[in-house]
């Protein structure tokens, strides 16, 4: 089967979208950019690879409109499953990995005890690993850097104590070890581990019938044929992509967006350091663009600072700012002069919700002066990138849109992160048709 | 069909004639002002816009232009301490960086491009006010060097054109201030004649000028009208308009010019010949100078061209028409200050971009907004909205500084560069789809 692959390679995460020959999109993937992009990319574009299997497994089932609630719960089982076998995949990389990290003057004299207790911390790590893939487990990232982490660290203290080993020889092996196994994408096949996940979900008896294997072996028989990539984003000069295979992130959002809504006629994209206003026309070509240059004051490292100088998760800046009934007027959008603000205002006793209001509302200001130098809002307006998941930065928008622009149609899609790789998989399907620069005949 | 690109030999020698020329002239120039105090010679500080170079001449003054010394710290990678030098000082982060690079260049010894030190002015000779940053600059060098200083006013050309009025104020001026002024200083009398022999070889030089920068209306263009330009110009804007140097540079560089076009060649980039046309392009603003190679390699990296720019018309519109005539020689430096490009109202300078756009058959036009010259930019999102309706070509704005290198940051240069290019080909082949 040909497919097409758009990744769009940000400052912080990296996205891959899978396309069909109908303009379907297969598969999502993404991953966090690491300082690596040649990695990134490959383990976004494996995840795509993943889920565009559980869209080939549904659609042999016939259930792409999600009816049928037997093969819902086998398909989310073996999602598990294969998620646990990915996950143990990749124990068993940091495992060696950590192993091989055993040399030196350091551990001279217990090196044996050293390796028996990383032997142990694994052994354990495996064992409650499958817990962790349980139905309705919740796990904080689906990071492997974020799951296994933490766990490692929890369990590598219990087992130095009982071995006597000091528990700081065990941390220096895991932080030698973990960036290298996270900067390479898992090596083994991808069809393994499904079948390995079948196997799983067999015995533990979901898709009692045996008949869910045969459509899900099906499936696994085709072949995904990378016919085209195109790469786009932030990171895309540092790949070894040709120069037909890379195009421009503002012509990549704004054919995302006109995918997604045909009828968007400007764009907003607040990404990790960029914030772009862009102007397409009806075919979903740009007419126009201005993006932040010189400073990337207000995008979404912006709230990720902010974040971090809170001690919150970036996830939960918005709900907390929902609650603010008297938002804090903060002007500035230097990052810097942000946590500066935020401690005074902290200092006075104003409530963290109202400062954090006025925080979002002052990113959502610059944007708003960014899109009316790239020609305003015209109806339908899109709004894409991370920043477009906060609920507190959409309520500003919302607002100041209206006050601006009047009644405008807002789109926000849930999968808004993926417009930029969209566009990139369109554009590759296109390219491959021979309609290079992208545009339909 | 386009003619294939064939790459220059290393023994095109005659190629490089007016290269070698610019550059012999410069640093003669620059020689005969830091040498000035040992021969005795005055000098005259002034700017590029409203540059009276053929009346300084006549009073054997030697010409020193801050804001040409500002872009040569600017290309050899000096200005940035300079700035950093003038806002220690306490000239504003905000502040003209022509301005300040000039003052921290004085304030760290005023040494020349050739390492020597350029004299302190005799004379500051202000021609030309549509920068309101040029008073406020020349009221520092006033107190500086404690120098006689000329405030010629030319009047803003804000119903867009030049009336007998304005003529005759400025030549009032020119008679009741700035000649006896600069008679005063170099002790030298005004002669009218002397006068009219440097603006009949302006005429010529200028003819020539104007013959090089419309060769962009061809197909390749021989030149690059922005990055190339910037050299084209330096003679006549600078301290040469009137000489023979000037004549011969421009003849030398239309030789080389007609024979790019004989060959359908393109223009010569600092890495060789460019290759393939592939954008054509109208610019409006200054360049940055601080990353000068590197912004230009944005351009003939993707097939870029400048076929057209304003920022070549700051010195003289002279495409439009201008020539400095002989025959009225104070009504015709008059006329030559209010002509200048920055001297324009916002409607002329849209209907010159738009002139450009249609007559050069350029792909879009692009605005290189610079972050501290307010002279330049108000407006120009405006600008660009307009030639953008008029026209039906796609604009793009990308923000950069004259000579603070603070203010380039390459990553997102390129970036919206290569967005514009795309977005061209993109609309290129929609309009070809639908037809």
């Amino acid at each position: 089967m040909k497919t097409f692959v758009g990744i769009d390679l940000g400052s912080t995460t990296t996205k891959a979208v899978l396309m069909d020959e109908d303009e379907n999109i297969l598969g999502r993937g993404i991953t966090n950019s690491r300082s690596n992009y040649d990695t990134a990319c490959r383990v976004a574009q494996q995840e795509a690879a993943v889920d565009a299997r559980f869209t080939l497994f549904r659609r042999e089932f016939g259930a792409e409109d999600g009816s049928a609630k037997e093969v819902q719960e086998f398909l989310a089982g073996l999602e598990r499953a294969f998620r646990l076998e990915q996950f143990l995949e990749q124990l068993d990389d940091l495992e060696e990995t950590c192993i091989r990290q055993v040399r030196g003057e350091r551990f001279e004299k217990n090196a044996d005890g050293v390796k028996a207790a990383l032997g142990e911390v694994f052994s354990r790590l495996r064992t409650e690993a499958p817990a962790m893939f349980a139905p309705g487990a919740s796990r904080k990232s689906d990071f492997f850097r974020d799951i296994a982490g933490s766990r490692y660290l929890n369990l590598a203290e219990d087992v130095a104590r009982e071995a006597g080993l000091p528990y700081d020889l065990l941390l220096n092996v895991y932080d030698k070890s973990i960036i290298a196994v996270e900067n390479r994408p898992p090596k083994g096949e991808l069809s393994d581990k499904f079948h390995r996940a079948l196997e799983r979900v067999t015995e533990q008896g979901i898709g009692l019938d045996g008949e869910m294997e045969k459509p899900v072996k099906r499936a696994l028989g085709i072949e995904l044929e990378e016919t085209y990539l195109v790469g786009t984003g932030y990171g895309r000069v540092t790949l070894p992509f040709s120069k037909e295979h890379i195009r421009s992130e503002i012509l990549c959002h704004g054919l995302g967006a006109h995918m997604m809504y045909p009828e968007t006629r400007t764009v907003l994209d607040i990404g990790g350091q960029d914030t772009k206003g862009i102007q397409v026309d009806a075919q979903g070509i740009v007419e126009n663009f201005q993006m932040n240059d010189r400073c990337a004051a207000g995008c979404g490292r912006y709230l990720g600072y902010i974040a971090d100088e809170m001690n919150m998760g970036l996830h939960e800046l918005g709900p907390m700012a929902m609650k603010s009934e008297k938002p804090a007027r903060i002007n500035s959008t230097c990052t810097v002069f942000a946590g500066a603000e935020l401690r005074d205002r902290l200092a006075l006793g104003e409530k963290r919700e109202d400062i954090l209001a006025g925080l979002h509302r002052a990113i959502i200001l610059r944007a708003i002066s960014i899109i009316s130098r790239s020609g305003g809002v015209s109806d339908q307006f899109t709004f894409t990138g991370g920043v477009a998941k906060n609920e507190a930065a959409v309520r500003e928008l919302k607002k100041l849109v209206l006050e601006n622009y009047g009644e405008v149609t807002i789109n926000i899609d849930p999968d808004s992160i993926y417009t930029g790789a969209l566009g990139g998989a369109e554009f590759a399907r296109r390219a491959a048709f021979g309609r290079m620069e992208g545009v339909d005949a | 069909m386009r003619p294939s690109i064939v790459k220059a030999q290393p023994a095109d020698v005659l190629k490089d004639a007016s290269m070698i020329k610019q550059k012999e002239m410069m640093a003669n120039h620059y020689n005969r002002l830091t040498s000035a105090h040992e021969t005795g010679a005055k000098v005259a500080s002034t700017f590029v816009p409203g540059n009276l170079n053929e009346l300084i001449m006549c009073f054997d003054l030697v010409n020193n232009l801050p804001e040409v010394n500002a872009i040569q710290s600017g290309l050899r990678k000096q200005s940035g301490a300079y700035i950093m030098e003038a806002e220690r000082a306490g000239h504003s982060e905000d502040v003209c960086t022509y301005v300040k690079s000039d003052i921290g260049m004085m304030m760290k010894g005023n040494i020349g491009p050739n390492g020597k030190k350029l004299p302190d002015p005799d004379v500051l000779l202000l021609s030309y006010t549509g920068c309101f940053t040029f008073l406020k600059w020349f009221e520092l060098l006033r107190e500086q060097y404690k120098c006689p200083t000329i405030f010629l006013q030319t009047p803003y050309m804000a119903d867009g054109k030049v009336t007998p009025n304005m003529i005759q104020y400025m030549v009032k001026q020119l008679k009741e201030d700035v000649i006896p002024t600069l008679e005063k200083v170099s002790g030298v009398k005004f002669d009218i004649d002397r006068l009219r022999e440097y603006l009949a070889k302006s005429a010529k030089a200028e003819d020539d000028l104007v013959y090089i920068l419309q060769s962009g209306k061809n197909k390749p263009s021989p030149i690059d009208a922005y990055f190339g330009g910037i050299y084209y110009i330096g003679p006549i804007f600078g301290a040469f308009r009137g000489t023979d140097d000037a004549i011969d540079y421009y003849r030398f560089l239309r030789e080389e010019v007609d024979q790019r076009i004989a060959a359908g060649l393109g223009p010569v980039t600092p890495d060789g010949p460019m290759g393939e046309e592939k954008y054509r392009l109208v610019v409006e603003g200054p360049p940055n100078y601080t990353h000068f190679r590197q912004f230009w390699k944005m351009f003939y990296d993707e097939g870029a061209i400048v076929v057209a720019s304003s920022y070549t018309k700051v010195g003289g519109t002279y495409d439009y028409g201008f020539r400095h005539d002989p025959d009225r020689p104070l009504e015709t430096l008059a006329e030559y200050c209010l002509g200048v490009y920055t001297n324009r109202s916002l409607p002329m300078r849209i209907d010159m971009l738009c002139d450009y756009i249609n007559e050069y058959e350029a792909d879009g036009l692009l605005i290189n907004s610079i972050k501290s010259c307010n002279s330049f930019s108000a407006g120009q999102l405006l600008i660009m909205r307009e030639v953008e309706k008029r026209t039906g070509k796609p604009a793009a704005f990308i923000e950069t500084d004259l000579v603070d290198p603070r203010y380039f940051s390459a990553a997102n240069v390129k970036n919206r560069l290569e967005s514009y290019f795309q977005m061209i080909e993109q609309k290129r082949s929609s309009a070809g789809a639908a037809a």
